[in-house]
């Protein structure tokens, strides 16, 4: 039998388990929401395909109870993590006014819940970075002692938002945890011509942080990563910035066709690595994911999301007129 | 009542918010130690710390950003732009984020904070101290700008801003800093964002104007009321959203409409009012509806001869004041 990595981590069978659940959970809505793309129900699909690991990993790393996430477009494992539901994300892909991210104002994967502590996100890359560091101040003010997990692109790393945000919390030793989610493409361009450094964890010494760089297909190394860093930060010693390295399977989005920049060879030999296989693999020879427990799984999950889609499908449009709602406070 | 100058009302008000809520905090470059590079924030760091009067790294789009975040956790972030010039870094934030975000998630998130800023010319600043943004941000549901012309209405403005659930850009004419004197009551009190006020009552011809362009209004109507001119004075106060009642019913007063501003005179703020008062005020209307603007060139030159040539001042309203009297 393999070695059993997630005990030293203080992790049981059952949380490893249910952060698979997470894991596939996310995978299968993902992978729902491009069918109903490609069927014409809904306009527009960005996706967590390979990157859920991370998302998940980084996520159970903190205390979900207090912690703050400010997740980009591509964290459906994050927010599941969270507290968001198949059924809000689905209601968010069909736009629907009971949609808890934006009541159908905004395209999917812009997520934001406050009861959940998920903060609010556009679309212009990597702004949510200063608003982590904000957060991490305030709590900072108020004696909380919570941390603030924003994740991005490798692109994104790119951004003055990034790099004035890290200097922010380095200067005031702020608790945030700065995870680069490096997927290898910002849409078409390869990290070859994103960075001059080579790994993105290289920047943070320019920011007096610590810089990781771990396997994004390993939800287990991810979790280390993270506890680790929120440790560091709710202790007072400041920012942490952890790359996970992982692939994007999918196209950029429902929009793109990755063809035409990319060989398929190498999409391929990727899906290797899918942490959905891969972690799975894990936790049978840990003899945590049996046989019946895989079908059981896989029914559950099959039925959440049938449940969320027929939920989202039926559900409501917002009035037209509430477009005008909500600009200033009523 | 004491007199007081216009920074004075500015470092007044945020005291007062201070002492009252200790949710608000001050953010910016040189707010701390140094009080700020106008002095703004003077005596603030040994009252309230360095924790409430935070000296920030030198990254406009981290202090908006950071204040956002901030304020959406909750808190009540004052952050200041050392010159409007240099907001610009910053637009992203403020445009993509701060407006939009009680927007976007459908009222769950809000994000209440005021950004100060210097704006103006007539001080040697050249091209990149003496600019007037607010257009910039003018057509931006969600954002609210304040740019008063008084010490009263500095406090008055500023304690509603901090207040307000909602983000506003509050922008402080520089060269009204010490020039601008007022009498400014010590107790606490806010006004209305959103409403304009009558600065002079008059009945012959009405300028609207906001900002530091008020003070050369007012002086010009004095002069002019010796000529038997009789100016009605309207100070916008908040320059988006506009109050589009207090202007209607102010050029529909007098029928003759004078606009004034220091900014350029293309798309800016006066635009706007010119067409309000075009869409509503037709039949009470005298005469053309008048621009008096800087010119459309890309900012103030640091020359005294052009400086005075770009920049407003009481001659050149006078004048247009009477020309327009006369028409």
């Amino acid at each position: 039998m393999a070695e059993n990595r997630h005990k030293d981590l203080g992790l049981t069978d059952e949380q490893v388990l249910d952060m698979f659940r997470t894991m596939l959970l996310a995978r299968r809505i993902d992978e729902r929401m491009w069918l109903l793309n490609r069927a014409g129900k809904i306009p527009f699909v960005i996706s967590c395909q390979g990157q859920e690991a991370a998302q998940v990993g980084a996520s159970y790393a903190l205390d979900r109870d207090k912690d703050y996430a400010l997740p980009y477009y591509r964290d459906m494992g994050v927010v599941l993590s969270f507290g968001m539901t198949a059924q809000d994300l689905m209601l968010s892909g069909f736009a629907k006014a009971e949609d808890p991210n934006s009541g159908g104002r905004q395209m999917p994967g812009h997520f934001g819940q406050k009861k959940n502590r998920i903060v609010t996100g556009s679309s212009p890359v990597t702004t949510q970075v200063p608003h982590a560091v904000g957060i991490a101040l305030a709590g900072k003010m108020e004696k909380k002692d919570f941390v603030s997990l924003v994740t991005f692109g490798e692109g994104s790393s790119n951004q003055g938002d990034f790099h004035e945000g890290a200097n922010f919390a380095g200067v005031h030793k702020l608790p945030v945890i700065f995870m680069v989610e490096n997927n290898k493409y910002a849409i078409s361009v390869p990290v070859s011509k994103q960075l001059a450094c080579e790994k993105v964890s290289d920047r943070a010494i320019g920011y007096g942080m610590p810089g990781y760089t771990v396997d994004g297909n390993d939800p287990l190394a991810v979790y280390e990563a993270v506890k680790a860093a929120a440790d560091r930060g709710r202790n007072g010693e400041g920012p942490t910035l952890i790359e996970t390295v992982s692939y994007r399977l999918t196209p950029h989005s429902s929009d793109d066709d990755d063809r035409v920049y990319r060989e398929r060879d190498e999409v391929d030999e990727a899906k290797k690595k899918d942490s959905i296989v891969t972690f799975a693999n894990y936790l049978r020879e840990q003899g945590i994911l049996t046989e019946e427990k895989e079908t059981e799984l896989n029914d559950e999950i099959n039925q959440i999301v049938n449940e969320a889609t027929d939920y989202a499908e039926n559900a409501a449009y917002a009035e037209p007129e509430s477009a005008m709602k909500f600009v200033y406070e009523e | 009542m004491a007199v007081i100058s216009y920074i004075q009302a500015v470092t007044q008000a945020l005291r007062e918010e201070m002492q009252r809520d200790e949710k608000v905090f001050v953010l910016g470059e040189d707010v701390g130690k140094r009080g700020g590079v106008f002095r703004a924030t003077d005596g603030l760091y040994d009252e309230f710390g360095e924790d409430r009067v935070l000296d920030t790294p030198l990254a406009e789009s981290a202090i908006a950003g950071v204040g956002i975040g901030a304020a959406m956790y909750g808190m009540r972030p004052v952050a200041e732009m050392q010159f409007a010039d240099f907001i610009m870094p910053a637009v992203n934030q403020i445009i993509s984020e701060a407006a939009k975000i009680r927007y976007r998630s459908n009222n769950d998130w809000s994000a209440p904070i005021t950004i100060r800023a210097p704006y103006g010319g007539g001080v040697h600043g050249a091209l990149y101290h003496s600019q007037s943004v607010e257009a910039v941000f003018a057509n931006q549901p969600g954002l609210k700008i304040v740019m008063p012309s008084t010490p009263y209405d500095v406090k008055g403005l500023l304690k509603a801003s901090i207040r307000d659930n909602d983000p506003v850009l509050f922008f402080e004419h520089k060269r009204a800093y010490r020039l601008i004197k007022g009498e400014v009551p010590e107790e606490d009190y806010t006004l209305p964002i959103g409403k304009a006020d009558v600065k002079r009552e008059g009945s012959d011809i009405t300028v609207i104007t906001y900002g530091l362009c008020v003070h050369f209004a007012l002086q010009a109507a004095e002069k002019l009321a010796e000529e038997g001119i009789d100016a009605h004075i309207l100070d916008l106060r908040t320059v988006y959203p506009l109050d589009k009642e207090s202007i209607i019913e102010a050029a529909s007063k007098t029928g003759k409409v004078l606009l004034v501003t220091e900014d350029n005179k293309e798309g800016g703020i006066i635009s706007e009012v010119s067409a309000i008062v075009s869409e509503n005020c037709l039949f009470d209307l005298d005469a053309p509806v008048q621009r008096l603007a800087g010119p459309d060139i890309p900012s103030m030159p640091y020359a005294p001869t052009m400086e005075k040539h770009f920049m407003m001042n009481p001659d050149k309203v006078e004048k247009a004041m009477r020309d327009l009297a006369e028409f």
